[in-house]
């Protein structure tokens, strides 16, 4: 999957849980949990959502590496392209 | 007299909105009934003209005693004829438009309809809010279509209708919840805790290395479906804590303390958009952190979207609130009439602490109890948090 298709994968399970928030004028490299007001249970229903949207295993460590928008998008691209190699 | 709730079994009229020989109409607050859930007002669900009234002021009826005749339109002028003077009671067709005290029902959720009387039907599902902002705007809720549960018309429908976001946070409401109603209950709840209830406080800062190191383990090898967060083991150790202090657990009601048998935790959860509701976790206590988990994800998400039962709603008997991983570092609640306590967390900061004579960092979390000083004492608090303390450093138990 491209960047760009994972980029739409992870802005629409944002959505899900922040509905009434413009991502496109988030700024893709701001702390999520502020920008979105979303909390520990909203976040893990994120990872939650991921894992089963793209197949990637999330360990709790790597959390961190997916709290802004282009983080979370850098991160799974790879753990995406790890797995397709 | 209306039943306000499966426990109520009588009510008293405090006050009547209106006299003999005014006309009303659907939605209009008619009385304002005390029950022990407080001051209710009454509205009424059929136009007409106050005939008169049936039952005294400040007098206590049981549920179903009609309060007054009302002489409705359609006798009134039945096919244009002249009036039948057949005058019905109003007891029926009326619904609380309101619960604002240590209400049973779901704050946010309009009362289920009382059964219309015979010959009425379709009565028309509205929230308090609604019915005001429909009104002052002239515009006929029939017209309207609802989004609320059960197809109950909302604040924010009424506000689509207009075409206007008629405040601010209507943006962020999350579908089936109506903040304004929410608000409204809040409201009312908190201002009679803060009237009725002798609070206490006290905090305790609690080390919970112990909890991150194992739920950091035992995460590791669970998917995300089943991984634990660190409000699952606060929620069991307060639930734990209240099983063996009962002082803490059940209901001030009637001038006296009823402790609950069972161990209902209330979970406080923000609603986006700003609301706060805090339904039960059933038998907290016996449930597994596993068990525990899942029957939070599942409440809070129904909770945002609106469908909450009423016995999660009628059920705590201690409240939880915890501030998660953002914000700020202590919190003191305000208890939840009728509850008896409420106990809050923190956010876990790492802090400097000495364990067996050196200084490391370890996080730690500030625990509060606010608590009822008609129940217990601060003695008895100071016990209880210490025991929730205690829990916390072996979470492989909890």
């Amino acid at each position: 999957m491209s960047n760009t298709g994972i980029r739409g994968v992870v802005q629409e399970e944002l959505s899900n849980i922040a509905p009434e928030a413009d991502l496109a004028r988030i700024d893709p490299a701001a702390d999520l949990r502020e920008a979105l007001d979303i909390d520990s249970m909203d976040f893990l229903n994120f990872i939650t959502a991921i894992h089963h949207r793209l197949g990637v295993d999330i360990p709790e460590a790597d959390y961190r590496k997916l709290i802004t928008l282009d983080g979370a998008v850098e991160y799974l691209t790879a753990r995406v392209g790890a797995i397709r190699s | 007299m209306p039943s306000l709730g499966a426990d109520m079994e009588a009510g008293t009229l405090v006050e009547w909105l209106v006299k003999p020989g005014d006309r009303v109409k659907r939605g209009d607050i008619v009385a304002v009934v005390e029950t022990q859930k407080g001051a209710i007002e009454i509205e009424i669900f059929e136009a007409g003209q106050i005939e008169r009234f049936l039952v005294d002021l400040n007098s206590k009826v049981p549920v179903g005693t009609p309060l007054a005749s009302l002489r409705t339109e359609l006798e009134a002028h039945p096919g244009g004829a002249a009036g039948v003077e057949r005058p019905g009671p109003i007891a029926a067709p009326i619904s609380p438009i309101s619960a604002p005290t240590g209400t049973r029902r779901p704050p946010a959720l309009p009362p289920l309809p009382i059964s219309p009387r015979p010959g009425v039907t379709g009565r028309l599902r509205a929230s308090p809010a609604a019915r005001r902002l429909a009104e002052g705007k002239h515009v006929t809720l029939s017209s309207i279509t609802g989004s609320g549960p059960a197809g109950a018309i909302i604040y924010a429908d009424v506000a689509r209708h207009l075409g206007e976001i008629a405040v601010p946070s209507a943006r962020k409401r999350a579908p089936g919840l109506d903040l304004a109603a929410m608000r409204t209950a809040i409201a009312a709840a908190m201002a009679r805790s803060k009237r009725d209830i002798p609070h206490y406080y006290l905090e305790h800062q609690v080390d919970v290395t112990a909890c991150e190191q194992w739920l950091a383990r035992t995460n590791a090898t669970r998917p995300p479906d089943s991984r634990l967060l660190i409000g699952a083991l606060a929620i069991k150790s307060v639930a734990l804590a209240a099983r063996r202090f009962p002082a803490f657990n059940g209901f001030y009601r009637d001038d006296k303390f009823e402790p609950a048998a069972a161990v209902h935790v209330g979970f406080a959860i923000a609603i986006r958009g700003g609301g706060l509701a805090a339904p039960a976790l059933h038998d907290a206590d016996r449930a597994s952190l596993d068990e525990l988990m899942t029957l939070m994800r599942d409440l809070v998400q129904r909770m945002r979207s609106g469908r909450v039962r009423s016995s999660e709603i009628a059920d705590p008997t201690i409240t939880v609130s915890s501030l998660g991983e953002r914000g700020v570092e202590l919190l003191y609640g305000v208890i939840y009439p009728p509850q008896v306590a409420i106990v809050g967390f923190g956010k876990v900061v790492t802090r400097p602490w000495v364990i067996d004579g050196a200084v490391g960092p370890r996080s730690v979390v500030a625990v509060t109890l606010a608590g009822d000083h008609r129940v217990s004492d601060g003695h008895a608090g100071a016990l209880f948090l210490a025991e929730v303390g205690k829990l916390l450093q072996e979470p492989e138990k909890l």
